[in-house]
């Protein structure tokens, strides 16, 4: 707070002020780990060290020095940490394992060729593929059975379907009651409408979820005759008000601090209060009424408990009234079944990770703008 | 607030005469102003309309449903059967893991808050760093916490931590109550950085000043001066930093949530039952939702009373440091 000690500081206070400075740094430690951790679980993915190829052929143990250790690390799906602790006689064991399951593989399966493919091959995970028993390519996310589909596109059409839907219901909704409460609407009020507006926000999602689930979805099938009763629309709208709340209390701090000069200015001058509103606050205030919508799309895209309860079926399909499967409710959903370590369990963490990527890329967005805007309304730009 | 109102005394156009006398009657009827400040108008009327359809839903419901016998009673396997089942262990659960959390998140956040305020320059680079952490804590999805809670707590902590102390089951090194809890207070961090910041900033510079013209060095200005004044946003930041973890499931999914237990949790390393969880489990995995639907109900009510109690003393709390600040300019 810019006071400043004229003396030096006694060796205690000078520990003690060591010991904050260090305390303060685990936000920062903590994103870092936060990244780290999620992506080391990814990382085989993304080196391509998993093979779910359900018929491979298989290396007879006695030929295992003809093979180099890289080979036969991935040929065993281990990590090179796990490898070299291994003995030989260990790693020979385990190749014994791999033909013996090689023997298990069901009858039906021997001469399909989706079984000799790694589904988590990058071709097999972004672009459509023809299964076999299927017309034409399809982009499918079916994680468990014989042969696994870890195709994520359909999970990101699901997750840019309802944000998109929320954010379309909320953004509209969450400006206009802030322009209305920080603009137009009187003193009194506004001390009325703003901390329900925030206890809004202090709804757990689950009970929203809920809410969702028992009302919302029946009340909008009746108006709008859908066929699936559960589907993305409900989920969007009910996703839109978990968003309103992050939306209306930025945008509104954001009208809130335009200048007081800007607007008696404009109404000095005979215009009308919405026309101040209009034309005046809200184009001063609009990097952060911006921030605001970009913010609530980084929560949006990250919320699970809504989508978990009011849609689960992962279907490709750009229809609003179809059921969709977001990335959050996948992972959610999926990781109590997906075995510690197996493909599956890696494909849900890299998920994770592209998550955490994109919600944080939107907040960088997000508090780059509204750090310039402060900035400017300050002048000192 | 401007009391001036708008068109009152200036005329469209000084050369019409007839024009100056008619813009001085009260106030110029603008049908476009009138219009979008309606559906400004109409758009807070339907959020707060939400709000209240929500709550009254909720409440009205779950009202007829609950008792002193559901609150108190530990429910057997069936938890969906409406006459014999209870809450007791969610709410001790979810009581549980808020407290170890707030154990961990209180002295972290506030002592962070301390340094931005007290200690750090606002240019530093340092500074700007970790506000920016502080800022993408608060965005990251509560999902990634879960997965961030399995992959460092769990699979990272508590196995090495099981292999130091060489025990042959895993006892940390699975789902735990303590895992859960650490999570909530990484999640929960930036809610306390944040409030407690802005109740260290309401704080005059004046007093600051006096106790260091007394002799009192820094540190102790902070411990005995700033901090007890400071210690109603503290709260509202516990508070707060509380009732979001309370409601939040996803972070616990993967990190220490049991679907059923016999017994209330008795250590850090047990498995727990919780409220968020347990009504996602009967809303979705019930064999009947006419026959939960009272139950669930009876649970988001006592899941919604917990978080709104807290939420309201924080909001309370909250306008009145918010005052003070705004009486200081």
């Amino acid at each position: 707070m810019g006071i400043h000690r004229g003396h030096k500081a006694r060796p205690g206070e000078w520990l003690a002020e060591k010991f904050i400075f260090l305390v303060s740094l685990s936000a920062i430690l903590m994103v870092l780990l936060i990244f780290l951790f999620v992506a080391r679980e990814a990382l085989p993915v993304f080196l391509g060290q998993t093979n779910t190829a359900l018929v491979q052929k298989p290396i007879p143990p006695v030929e295992m020095d003809k093979h180099s250790p890289a080979e036969l690390q991935a040929y065993l799906e281990l990590t090179p940490d796990q490898y070299a602790k291994m003995n030989k006689a260990t790693l020979r064991s385990l190749m014994d394992v791999k033909v013996e399951a090689q023997d298990d593989v069901p009858e039906d399966f021997r001469n399909d060729p989706d079984a000799k493919i790694n589904t988590t091959e990058w071709k097999y995970l972004v672009d459509s593929h023809k299964w076999s028993g299927y017309d034409k390519p399809e982009y499918i996310w079916q994680p468990v059975g014989q042969i696994k589909k870890f195709n994520i596109i359909p999970l990101f059409v699901g997750t840019l379907k309802i944000t998109l839907i929320g954010l379309l219901f909320a953004v509209p909704l969450a400006v206009g009651a802030a322009i209305y409460v920080s603009q137009l609407a009187r003193p009194r009020v506004r001390e009325i409408v703003k901390p329900a507006i925030e206890l809004l926000s202090g709804i757990p999602s689950v009970v929203v979820g809920v809410f969702a689930l028992l009302v919302m979805a029946t009340v909008l099938q009746s108006i709008f005759h859908y066929q699936t009763r559960l589907n993305a629309f409900v989920a969007g709208i009910a996703l839109g008000f978990a968003v309103i709340p992050v939306i209306f209390s930025i945008a509104e701090d954001a009208l809130t601090s335009v200048p007081r000069a800007y607007t008696q200015g404009a109404l000095a001058l005979g215009a009308s209060r919405w026309q101040t509103a209009w034309q005046i606050v809200l184009p001063a205030a609009l990097p952060g009424v911006f921030a605001a919508a970009v913010l609530g799309f980084g929560r949006a895209i990250g919320e699970t408990m809504i989508v978990l309860m009011v849609c689960s079926a992962s279907v490709m399909s750009w229809s609003i009234f179809d059921s969709a499967r977001s990335i959050t409710t996948t992972i959610a959903a999926e990781m109590a079944e997906a075995v510690n370590g197996g493909p599956h369990y890696r494909i849900l963490f890299m998920l994770g990770a592209l998550l955490f990527a994109a919600t944080f890329v939107s907040n960088m967005i997000g508090d780059f703008v509204i750090h310039r805007f402060k900035l400017k309304l300050e002048g000192k730009r | 607030m401007n009391t001036v109102t708008p068109g009152q005394y200036l005329p469209e156009s000084s050369s019409d005469t007839t024009r100056i006398t008619r813009s001085f009657r009260a106030e110029k009827f603008d049908f476009w102003s009138f219009f979008f400040s309606g559906l400004t108008g109409l758009a807070t009327l339907f959020i707060l309309g939400i709000l209240a359809t929500i709550l009254l839903n909720i409440i009205i419901n779950g009202w007829s449903a609950i008792s002193w016998h559901f609150v108190s009673t530990i429910p057997k396997k069936d938890f969906f059967d409406a006459n014999t089942t209870g809450v007791l262990p969610m709410i001790v659960g979810t009581a549980f893991r808020v407290i170890v959390m707030t154990i961990f998140v209180i002295p972290v956040g506030v002592i962070t808050a301390i340094y931005l305020t007290e200690y750090a320059a606002n240019t530093s680079i340092i500074t700007r760093i970790i506000r920016a952490a502080v800022n993408n804590l608060a965005g990251v999805p509560s999902i990634v916490f879960g997965l961030f809670g399995l992959g460092f707590f769990i699979n990272f902590v508590g196995k090495n931590l099981d292999k130091l102390l060489h025990n042959t089951d895993a006892v940390w090194g699975q789902p735990a109550l303590i895992w859960a809890s650490l999570t909530l207070a990484v999640m929960t961090l930036p809610v306390v950085i944040v409030a407690t910041e802005e109740s260290l900033k309401a704080i005059p510079p004046g007093l600051r000043e006096a106790s260091l013209a007394l002799g009192a060095t820094k540190l102790e200005t902070i411990l005995k001066i700033v901090l007890p004044q400071a210690l109603p946003g503290i709260m509202t930041g516990g508070i707060l930093a509380v009732s979001r973890a309370a409601g939040e499931v996803a972070p616990i999914l993967f990190t220490g949530v049991a679907y059923y237990m016999a017994s209330l949790p008795g250590h850090l390393s047990d498995q727990f039952m919780d409220l968020g969880y347990h009504i996602f489990v009967l809303s979705t995995q019930s064999p009947n939702i006419e026959q939960t639907r009272p139950i669930l109900y009876a649970t988001v009510l006592t899941l919604l009373m917990l978080t709104f109690a807290l939420n309201i003393v924080a909001i309370l709390i909250r306008a009145r440091v918010r005052k003070k600040l705004r009486a200081l300019g």
